[in-house]
């Protein structure tokens, strides 16, 4: 059953990921690019990380699939579709992919079914950023600040003359 | 379902990622695969929790969470910085930002 | 009785030299000052010499020696001293007196003459520097005074700078004596090597004390010292110098070339006599032999020669010469007592016989040629005196003249010889050609018709005849001294007791002199009684004259060899230093130029190449590798994905 699911889930992932990589419009890749995302966030799912789907749904097609969106009309001019395609560019990308996948068949312990696993509960993970991992809790607070700020000040600059 | 099926979909997710940030040339399309490589790696730490010996620590679900809040912020000031780069050059095509030309 | 000069015999020479550079000093100024200075210091001279005489007077034997050690090197030591001994009292006397004469006559003689007061340094110098080679107890002591004499001559031969014929002969002079002392030099250098110490007389060990020790090389040491004798007092062959030296001012002539310099060589044979008499047979040794030849030689030349020469001062130079080899002759035989009393008579009336001459001259304002003279009998009656108590005494006529006494003692000396009889007849032909050319000489200058020059003559002024008399007084006053009845000079000089012995007047040697005085005499009267303006001799026998008026040609024979020999080597090693010596000199450079040429190709083909090569490399890299800084984001970002997988195969192939 896990296997049905897992396969359309990757199938329809895979085929916005290559949507977004080749489609002309801009537009239509964005939008692809948060189709692609609700397929990985499925995936989390199916992997038994609710939490992080979730997180990665709100995330990622809540804020960056919509500024992404919000930059592309921003930074419109008159022709929509940009022109050139880079074809070195996909030889780098297989080659890479093949490295990966010689990588990966090279190592026998890969070849392991799921086990059996507790269900990791939301209240278990706020019990862990609290404890345990309140640092990098902290450290990504302060970067997001900062991410805010930088961006305000990038944009606002601008305005400014 | 095992590990190095998923592993496979995540190297994958990856390259097209990859594929997006190399070939394509408006500079959002770097931006774009930049996401999709970071969420392909997400996977990948989420996999190996989950195929991990039991009892596992929840280390990859927090990495995570961590990589999807980093992935936000830079990807908002990624875009600030694309927007400030058209405002000043009229222009999203990478081929014609090369003013760092060595 | 010791007087403290015998002790300090060294202020002797010391004297004359100390008024030479006063006189260079300050005398320039006036005439006066110099002509004092110089005077003072000979007569001061003469009285340190009559006070360092008297006390050899009365000892047998007399010896006073003062050595000191000059300088040390390492742990040997250089000890030179002065000695006084009758030998060098007896020489002192005659040297310092004859030169006070000298000095006073030249007053005169050079009154006109622009370096008035150079002529008088130049003498002290030469005074002084002929009493130290007196005085001088060490060989190398009296060889550097000998050089000094040497060296004044020559000052003295060229004293007329601006004369070219004068430079030429000071040149002459002084190379033909440096060749004898070349030879002395090499004598000194064999003898100290042989016995270790170049002093003549030190409690026992000195080189004359220890003649033993030289052995067999005694004879060789003998022959080369007499080389220096040769070359000073004109020995044939090196007898050359002298008749050119009459270029010189006449008093220089008569100091340096008749009584004192050429003196030297035979003082210096008496002095080291015991280095030649070493392992004597019957009184020869074969260094002796060689002396009583070559003063035969040279007596006989040198008075055949003097028959045919036309200039007063030159038979004066060859009669000189003749002496020289007469006195050298007597040496040889044994008779050194009476070589040297000849020499200290005949420095008196040699001195005496230049200085009329020069009064002659100077009289007859500066003619020389005998030819042209005549009948100044009456114009210069007492330079005609004196002259002529000068002439007999050198001819040999006895009795009143002290040469007449010594010439018979070498005769008498000469006549026992035991290797030969042959020297004794030849020296009796050679009194015959002294009285020869003596007359033939009165006979022209003074005797006889006025011929051309002798229109002007007059008599010399009293400062030069005053000298003149007092030479000609001595010259008779010696003959007492001299006579062989009382040998108190001979046996003074020899150390042993004289007695009166008046049977020695008359000798059966003494006729024999007697008469052959008398046959030269008349025979020079008979042939010149009608001299005119040209030689009897040479209308008669012009062959015979003209070979004996050039010398025996013995200069030209010189010239064409020794000469000629020395200028060719000259030449070739001229050639040498300029083609061979240059040549190797250039082929250094040559190589140096030839190294620095590859240098600079290699510099400039191999290494700036090489370096440019490099650079050009380098451009060439950083052109290729600077494209990767292509500014476009999507080529860095391809790099970094192909870096990641090269590391993951990198890390594959690891593991």
């Amino acid at each position: 059953m896990s296997t049905v699911a897992f396969a359309t889930i990757t199938i329809l992932t895979l085929a916005a990921a290559l949507a977004v990589a080749t489609l002309q419009k801009l537009m239509h890749a964005a939008l692809s690019f948060a189709v692609m995302f609700l397929g990985i966030s499925a995936l989390f799912f199916l992997l038994g990380a609710e939490f992080v789907g979730l997180v990665q749904i709100f995330v990622y097609i809540g804020a960056v699939a919509v500024l992404i969106v919000f930059t592309i009309l921003l930074t419109r001019h008159d022709t929509e579709r940009v022109r050139g395609f880079n074809w070195s560019g996909v030889v780098v990308a297989l080659a890479v992919f093949a490295g990966l996948i010689w990588a990966m068949e090279s190592t026998k312990s890969l070849l392991i079914g799921p086990p059996q696993i507790q269900p990791l509960t939301v209240q278990r993970i706020g019990e862990l950023l609290m404890t345990s991992y309140v640092w990098p809790l902290l450290c990504i607070g302060v970067l997001l600040t900062a991410a805010l700020i930088g961006a305000l000040i990038l944009v606002l600059e601008e305005k400014r003359e | 379902m095992t590990l190095s099926i998923v592993l496979v979909v995540s190297a994958a997710l990856f390259c097209i990622g990859l594929l997006a940030a190399l070939s394509r040339r408006h500079a959002i399309f770097i931006l774009i695969g930049i996401e999709m490589m970071l969420a392909a790696a997400n996977i990948n730490f989420i996999a190996f929790w989950r195929f991990a010996p039991q009892p596992a620590q929840p280390t990859g679900v927090m990495i995570a969470i961590f990589a999807i809040a980093i992935a936000a912020a830079e990807a908002a000031v990624g875009l600030a910085m694309v927007i400030t780069v058209y405002r000043h050059f009229r222009t999203t095509n990478v081929d014609q930002l090369n003013q760092l030309k060595g | 009785m010791n007087f403290w000069i015998t002790n300090n015999v060294w202020l002797i020479p010391a004297t004359p030299i100390v008024a030479a550079l006063l006189i260079l000093g300050f005398g320039k100024r006036t005439r006066l000052i110099a002509a004092v200075v110089a005077v003072l210091g000979q007569v001061v001279a003469l009285t340190m010499s009559i006070f360092a005489f008297l006390p050899t007077l009365h000892a047998h034997g007399f010896r006073t020696v003062e050595d000191f050690t000059w300088f040390n090197f390492g742990d040997q030591q250089l000890r030179i001293g002065f000695v006084l001994d009758p030998l060098a009292a007896a020489m002192l006397l005659m040297i310092t007196f004859v030169g006070l004469c000298i000095f006073v006559f030249s007053i005169g003689y050079m009154g006109k003459d622009k370096n008035f007061s150079r002529f008088f340094a130049y003498l002290s110098f030469f005074s002084g520097a002929m009493l130290g080679v007196i005085v001088a107890n060490s060989l190398l002591l009296l060889f550097v005074f000998w050089e000094l004499v040497g060296l004044a001559s020559y000052l003295l031969i060229g004293f007329w700078i601006e004369r070219p014929s004068a430079a030429a002969a000071a040149k002459k002079a002084f190379i033909t004596t440096r060749i004898g002392d070349m030879g002395f030099f090499l004598g000194i250098l064999w003898i100290y090597h042989k016995s270790g110490t170049l002093l003549f007389y030190e409690a026992g060990h000195g080189c004359l004390e220890n003649v033993e020790v030289l052995g067999a090389s005694a004879t060789f040491i003998a022959l080369l010292i007499f080389c220096g004798a040769v070359g000073k007092s004109g020995q044939f062959p090196l007898h050359v110098w002298l008749p050119d030296a009459m270029e010189g001012p006449t008093p220089v002539s008569a100091l340096i070339h008749a009584a004192t310099m050429v003196a030297a060589g035979v003082f210096l044979v008496a002095r080291v006599y015991p280095i030649f008499s070493v392992g004597a047979i019957n009184g020869i040794t074969p260094s002796l032999t060689v002396v009583v030849w070559i003063g035969v030689v040279t007596g006989l030349m040198a008075a055949l020669i003097a028959v045919a020469q036309c200039d007063i001062k030159r038979i004066l130079a060859y009669s000189t010469v003749s002496q020289l080899g007469l006195m050298m002759v007597s040496l040889g035989v044994g008779g050194v007592a009476a070589g040297i009393m000849h020499l200290l008579a005949h420095g008196f009336f040699k001195a005496l016989l230049f200085l009329g001459a020069g009064s002659v001259i100077h009289g007859l304002h500066h003619e020389q040629d005998i030819r042209k003279m005549g009948g100044l009998r009456k114009l210069m009656p007492i330079t005609f005196a004196t002259y002529a108590i000068g002439m007999m005494a050198l001819s040999g006529v006895p009795f009143f003249f002290s040469g007449g006494w010594t010439k018979e003692e070498i005769l008498q000396t000469t006549s026992h010889w035991p290797a030969s009889r042959a020297p004794y007849y030849l020296l009796m032909f050679g009194v015959v050609l002294t009285a020869l050319y003596m007359t033939r000489q009165i006979i022209y200058v003074f005797l006889g018709n006025r011929r051309a020059a002798s229109e002007q003559a007059h008599e010399s002024p009293g400062v030069m005849t005053l000298p003149l008399i007092v030479l000609a007084a001595c010259a008779i006053a010696l003959s007492i001294v001299l006579t062989p009845a009382w040998p108190w000079l001979e046996d003074y000089l020899t150390g042993h007791a004289a007695k009166f012995d008046a049977s020695l007047l008359i000798q059966l040697t003494l006729l024999v002199s007697f008469v052959l005085v008398g046959i030269g005499v008349g025979l020079g009267v008979w042939m010149y009684r009608r001299a005119g303006e040209t030689d009897p001799l040479q209308t008669k026998q012009p062959a015979l004259f003209r070979f004996l008026e050039n010398k025996m040609w013995i200069d030209e024979i010189y010239d064409r060899t020794v000469i000629a020999l020395s200028a060719l080597m000259a030449r070739v090693s001229d050639w040498m230093d300029r083609h061979v010596w240059d040549g190797l000199v250039r082929g250094v450079g040559a190589i140096g130029q030839i190294v620095a040429t590859l240098t600079t190709d290699a510099d400039e083909g191999v290494i700036n190449a090489g370096v440019d090569e490099t650079t050009d490399g380098a451009r060439g890299l950083g052109r290729v590798m600077s494209r990767l800084h292509s500014g476009q984001i999507q080529i860095y970002l391809g790099a970094v994905a192909l870096g990641m997988l090269a590391l993951l195969l990198f890390y594959a192939w690891l593991t």
